[in-house]
């Protein structure tokens, strides 16, 4: 109990409800598509329906008379053949980049490129037309898996490039000097009968994104600058690049990004369509919009994972780990996307993961196929860091026979070991593996499972019961700008804040972060009520628009709050500076005897003081101030981190499997996640089961299929299944914290978290299960049908294949498959 | 053009509309109901989900000139005198809501099963909300909001629920 | 996404009705809830040139009994049927299943007599009409007939209903005191049915005495499970019987293969999932 009155209550910690709910639940708010200036003109994007085709012919002349179109454009139309959209990330100094253009030129690459686009009145009449647009095509061979795809001899989706494949990057700890080499573990493995070596190839399958808001885009040329509302996770990066693509002055761009309903990474390219809003807003002098339906976004948006990992694992007969081997191949899709390159290169660092490695080396192979191009999505290369290294930690214990949770025990950093420099050079400041396992083990009564799991083993119970265990890492807080430098992304990793200090007391914060649904304005509110001593309320948090937030790298990577919040904290900072000598100079004081806490400046051992507020209006009013500074007390501040920060976390799963069925079910999740300080409980808690839900979807629900013509199978939300409430539990979260000390908050992120540690703790949990029977590995999504098979195999009996590429009948519209309709409807 | 008369948030409209549109079209293009959303296009997201003559409808797979002589309430004409709707209120209290996409049609589809189930269970709640798909939340905080709002809409709950002003947002 | 154009007509009587579809011919489509139809208008998987919206005629919606009927009009929402008291107590497989279609917004809108029209065989209801020997009753403009539900699903999408016919109403035989179960298997709770079984049995003194077996997504149309019928008829109601008896559930069926699941793990379903059905029906 304080016995003495604290003038403020500390707002970080808070379970605030978040500020921007009013306007999501009135349905207030305006997503882009909401947006629509008078005179807007539609435009419908013709697209391919082949994977692979040259471009023989297109006869506009039908579409050019229907009623209400503007126009018809081809890429040459509109003259921009020579344009191509950017890759921000060359891995390599000779990775090879092809052209990737607004509109096909010649050839297209994947289902869904857009060859055409359709300006009319309406949405309606744009796609009306877009459907009299003649196109014919001359197929050619779709490239399709990655392994073919670098094969000798192999279909070239890109002539010109003389290869499949666009760069090999790799990371060897002997050569960089931070670690031992692998080859040399593995070759001392293999000669020592104390030692085993463990090799397992998994699949990432290719993922949605999948965001609930389609994207879209308006841009309005109507004022001196032309303006582009875009449903964008990078309205900042979207600025910077349209004058790279098009050549239109930055100067003369101002991009909005209002609300923006959902991201996970498939919001943070740079669009052909958004740019043809641009260029077609110029030519015709008129607002132009875009907006995707569900299956043109699902065909179109770019998709996530899609890699073959090939792991080796050595380690002693005692369970000492000794060595790690990674090979990838990393499916790009038809081209290059704006990070898409670097996607694989970000799990480089993470497949150590929390484990001692001496050993390690990592290979990757981008691979261009004519699919869909693949960039971002929520993790980006860390979960298929961390679900490889989980999976064969599992497969090690295996081989070992050992218990999985003492094995990883045994090899992880222990806590009074940080700050640890892992193989790959990365110091991971703070981190307690120990505390977040037990008591996530405790929570989740493990002694008590497993006991339960040996009894159904024993009565051979057609339910069984598999426990997953994930004990991950990531690194968040992208990123420093160094350290992207010398991975030669294009671009720093800073991030940008302004505090304004208003007559009336008020707070105007601008971020450069800018949120889709994170809770920012909330968050960040939190913050700067406790760095300036001012009600939470006061705070009004400004970003998503460059006329407002002028500078700034926006939102992806788990930095908004790492980065961009200790940002605001730099600035609140320079803010308290300048009130400092404001004050002392009012209250005649020396600047060293002002002493500044809740809000109030006073003279150490005085009564005299000034308010914040009473400062600003002082600086307003500007009658009386200092000689040595202006009237203001409004700073700039722009932070670029010195690390990247290291949340981690335990997470157990309890999967039963109906044996008979192969019904997976899961049956409970515990999960404790040490991300450091937490700023607001309410939020990191949505966070965290967000990021469970995306992370179990992968392993359970979720895949983009192709068939062997390279079209999409399951395009539509009927067949690309995400769950719904009724396909999810309820999940046990908590957080422990051991406070970052690469900055002043101590925080660390939270954004990816459950998205990376889950998909391992399921598909652990499933084959767990099975394990007794003999089934080794199941394939994600870990569907009925598979988990089936695996027990089948186990036995002995054979089965069909499972086919992937094959339109569901009763998955998608009833049984009417959209790529041929041949059914009917009464 | 066929005519359409309807009543939406208890405002009367009659107009001329091509047979093909839309009802959330409609709303949204015509009425200037933004606030009803478009998630995908084979009726699986419930986005659009508004209320057709008192039940829940998603309304991108009705047909406006169905709705004629229908009342239909979207998720703007829930508040009442300036206060929000309970399971609006809840929506806030219990973080049901991050980019907020969803939220107006799993609020007008939580309206409805509750309803039909003033005190569901977990379970009912799921199952009853099975019909729009949210990518943030994971579900459990709009799980806790439905009940949450049960609660205060208990008869006799009014008395103790928080007489909330129109603003939300901001509270601890 | 937005429809083709098509022009729109909501007849008030069956008789406009039947004249608008005659009229239409070919290009015209019959709009009952709408839940399959306008989704596939959307994607222009269909652009029919007229919409022909049976929601404004009043008699083709309702539940009544007729002597051992229950007969519900073919514009009957879902919701109606699944809290309805005579369908509850007479016809309760019915009930079950259509509880499991969809979801509520769904369920609001959607019909029975849309969803047996469409004859999707993923859809839930044409088995639990085929077990049931539910009769259809289709008006032209000649006048009623009568189908029987063996008779009426022909193939893939494909009905007897023949040209410029409606579905009016669809009637029941009453099940009285049967044990009923609908026992769907799908991939997530959206989803349509990867296989399903609809079962009402009669058990006297233990013994199975009567029995009905219905599949969903196991051929072109719903099947009957005859095999698994008559194996169950006189046996006990135990779960060796039973699921010795639903070994025949794929008998006659003509499984498809996709990527939810290819012919013989779908068989396997078929098996499992009728053995499960009827013991809960038994139960």
């Amino acid at each position: 109990m304080t016995t003495t009155a604290d003038p403020t209550t500390l707002e970080i910690g808070k379970a605030r409800t978040r500020k921007e709910d009013a306007r999501l639940i009135t349905g207030r708010t305006k997503y882009t598509d909401s947006i629509t200036p008078h005179g807007t003109l539609h435009i419908s994007v013709v697209r391919s329906p082949l994977a692979h085709a040259t471009i023989t012919g297109v006869d506009k002349s039908a579409a050019e008379q229907a009623p209400g179109v503007i126009g018809v454009y081809t890429a040459a139309d509109l003259g921009v053949e020579a344009v191509g959209l950017p890759c921000a990330w060359p891995i390599t100094p000779d990775q090879k980049a092809p052209q990737r253009p607004l509109l096909a030129v010649k050839t297209v690459h994947f289902a869904g490129e857009g060859v055409a686009v359709v300006v009319a009145r309406t949405v309606a009449e744009a796609r009306d037309a877009a459907d009299l647009v003649e196109i014919d095509y001359d197929p050619l061979e779709p490239v399709l898996d990655m392994e073919a795809a670098i094969a000798p001899g192999a279909t070239l989706v890109h002539p010109e490039l003389e290869t499949n494949e666009s760069a090999t990057w790799v990371f060897d700890a002997g050569a960089a000097g931070t670690g031992g080499s692998v080859d040399e573990a593995i070759a001392a493995a293999e000669a020592d009968a104390d030692s085993v070596v463990v090799k397992r190839r998994f699949i990432q399958q290719r993922l949605i994104p999948a965001f609930m808001e389609p994207r879209s885009a308006v841009c309005d040329p109507s004022g001196e600058q032309i303006t582009l509302w875009a449903a964008t996770q990078v309205p900042h990066i979207l600025r910077t690049m349209t004058t790279v693509t098009l050549g239109v002055p930055e100067s003369k761009l101002r991009v909005i990004a209002p609300d923006v309903g959902g991201g996970f990474g498939g919001k943070i390219g740079v669009l052909p369509e958004e740019m043809l809003t641009v260029v077609l807003a110029q030519k015709l002098g008129k607002p132009i919009k875009w907006t995707e339906t569900r299956s043109e976004s699902l065909l179109a948006a770019h998709h996530g994972r899609d890699q073959i990992q090939d792991i080796t694992i050595t380690a002693k007969k005692d369970g000492t780990v000794t060595g790690l081997d990674v090979h990838l191949l990393a499916d790009m899709g038809a081209y290059l996307g704006l990070v898409g390159p670097g996607v694989p290169i970000l799990g480089a660092f993470m497949f150590n993961a929390i484990y001692k490695f001496p050993a390690y080396k990592f290979t990757c192979t981008n691979v261009f196929t004519t699919k869909t191009l693949t960039d971002a999505y929520r993790g980006a290369g860390r979960p298929e860091a961390t679900f490889a290294v989980e999976r064969i930690m599992d497969e090690l214990a295996v081989e070992l026979g050992r218990d999985p949770m003492e094995l990883r025990q045994q090899n992880w950093i222990k806590h009074e070991e940080f700050p640890f420099t892992t193989v790959v050079g990365l110091t991971y400041d703070t981190g307690n593996y120990e505390q977040a396992t037990d008591q996530a083990m405790e929570t989740f009564d493990y002694a008590g499972l497993r006991r339960e799991q040996e009894e159904r083993r024993k009565n051979n119970d057609p339910v069984q019961l598999g426990i997953g265990i994930s004990t991950f890492t990531e690194m968040c807080g992208l990123a420093p700008s160094r350290v992207l430098g010398s991975l030669a992304y294009g671009a720093g990793g800073w991030e940008a804040a302004s505090i304004r200090m208003l007559a009336t007391g008020k707070v105007e914060v601008i971020t450069g972060a800018s949120a889709h649904g994170q809770g920012h304005e909330t968050a960040f509110s939190q913050i700067v009520a406790d760095q300036l001593g001012v009600p939470f309320e006061d705070v009004e948090i400004l970003h998503g628009d460059t006329q407002i937030s002028p500078k700034g790298l926006d939102t992806y990577g788990s930095r908004s709050l790492v980065v961009g919040g200790i940002a605001i904290v730099k600035a609140a900072e320079k803010v308290i500076a300048k009130a400092k000598k404001l004050a002392a100079h009012l209250l005649e004081a020396s600047e060293d005897d002002i002493e500044f806490s809740g809000g109030q400046f006073t003279v150490r051992g005085t009564d005299k003081g000034k308010a914040i507020q009473e400062l600003a209006f002082a600086a307003f009013m500007a009658h009386d101030y200092p000689e040595d500074m202006e009237p203001s007390l409004d700073s700039d501040a722009v932070f670029d981190p010195e690390n990247f920060s290291y949340p981690h976390g335990t997470h157990l799963a309890a999967i039963e499997i109906d044996t008979e069925t192969g019904h997976v079910d899961l049956r409970k999740y515990v999960c404790v996640d040490d991300i450091g300080t937490v700023i607001n409980p309410l939020i990191v808690e949505g966070q965290v089961h967000g990021g469970l839900a995306q992370g179990i979807a992968q392993a359970l629900f979720e895949e983009a299929n192709y068939d062997d013509q390279g079209t999409l199978v399951n395009g539509t939300f009927v067949d690309y299944t995400l769950p719904s409430a009724a396909d999810l539990p309820n999940f046990d979260t908590a957080t422990v914290s051991t406070p970052a000390t690469s900055n002043p908050l101590g925080v660390k992120g939270v954004g990816e978290a459950g998205t990376i540690a889950s998909t391992p703790a399921i598909v652990n949990g499933v084959i767990d299960a099975l394990r007794h029977l003999g089934v080794t590995n199941v394939e994600m999504p870990c569907t009925s049908q598979r988990v089936w098979r695996a027990i089948q195999d186990a036995k002995g009996n054979a089965t069909q294949e499972t086919p992937i590429a094959t339109h569901s009948p009763g998955a998608g519209l009833g049984s009417i498959d959209p790529n041929n309709p041949q059914g009917e409807t009464e | 053009m066929a005519q359409v008369r309807v009543t939406v948030d208890g405002v009367n409209y009659a107009d001329d509309v091509e047979p093909r549109t839309l009802l959330v079209h409609y709303l949204r293009e015509q009425l200037g109901k933004t606030g009803t959303l478009v998630g995908c296009d084979t009726s699986n997201c419930g986005a659009c989900t508004v209320h057709l003559n008192g039940q829940s409808v998603k309304s991108c797979s009705v047909l406006a000139v169905q709705a004629d002589g229908a009342e239909v309430t979207t998720i703007e004409g829930i508040a009442r005198d300036g206060k929000l709707h309970p399971v609006q209120e809840a929506f806030n209290e219990f973080h049901a809501l991050q980019c907020g996409y969803c939220t107006p049609g799993m609020i007008m589809q939580a309206i409805d099963l509750l309803g039909d189930n003033p005190d569901p269970d977990e379970h009912e709640v799921r199952e009853g909300i099975e019909g729009n798909l949210c990518r943030c939340t994971g579900y459990q905080n709009i799980v806790r909001a439905v009940q949450g709002a049960a609660q205060k809409m208990k008869p006799g709950a009014t008395a103790d629920a928080p007489a909330t002003a129109s603003v939300a947002g901001g509270g601890s | 996404m937005i429809p083709s154009k098509f022009d729109y007509v909501k007849p008030a009587s069956v008789a406009d009705a039947i004249t608008a579809l005659v009229q239409g011919g070919d290009d015209a489509k019959i709009l009952a809830g709408g839940q399959s139809l306008i989704p596939v208008l959307r994607l222009r998987l269909a652009a029919p040139s007229v919409i022909i919206d049976l929601g404004g005629i009043a008699e083709l919606r309702g539940i009544r009994e007729d002597g051992d009927h229950i007969v519900i009009g073919a514009m009957t929402p879902y919701h109606d049927i699944i809290r309805d008291d005579l369908v509850k107590e007479h016809v309760a497989l019915l009930a079950q299943a259509t509880a499991t279609v969809a979801d509520n917004q769904v369920r609001h809108r959607g019909t029975l007599g849309g969803s047996l029209a469409h004859a999707d065989p993923a859809g839930d209801l044409g088995a639990v009409a085929l077990a049931l020997e539910a009769e259809l009753v289709i008006a032209s403009a000649t006048g009623n007939r009568t189908v029987t539900a063996k008779d009426f699903f022909v193939d893939y999408f494909t009905t007897a209903i023949g040209e410029g016919e409606i579905l009016t109403e669809i009637r029941f035989p009453k099940f009285t005191g049967w044990g009923s179960h609908y026992e769907k298997f799908n991939r997530t709770a959206q989803a349509w049915s990867m296989c399903a079984v609809a079962v009402a049995v009669k058990v006297s003194g233990g013994t199975i005495s009567e029995a009905r077996v219905g599949l969903t997504n196991m051929g072109t149309t719903p099947i009957r499970a005859t095999g698994v019928e008559a194996a169950l008829v006189g046996q006990p109601a135990s779960a060796d019987a039973i699921r010795a008896a639903a070994e025949h559930a794929t008998e006659g069926t003509a499984a498809p293969s996709d990527a939810d699941a290819a012919a013989d793990y779908r068989e396997h379903l078929a098996k499992v999932l009728t053995g499960r059905a009827v013991l809960a029906a038994a139960g």
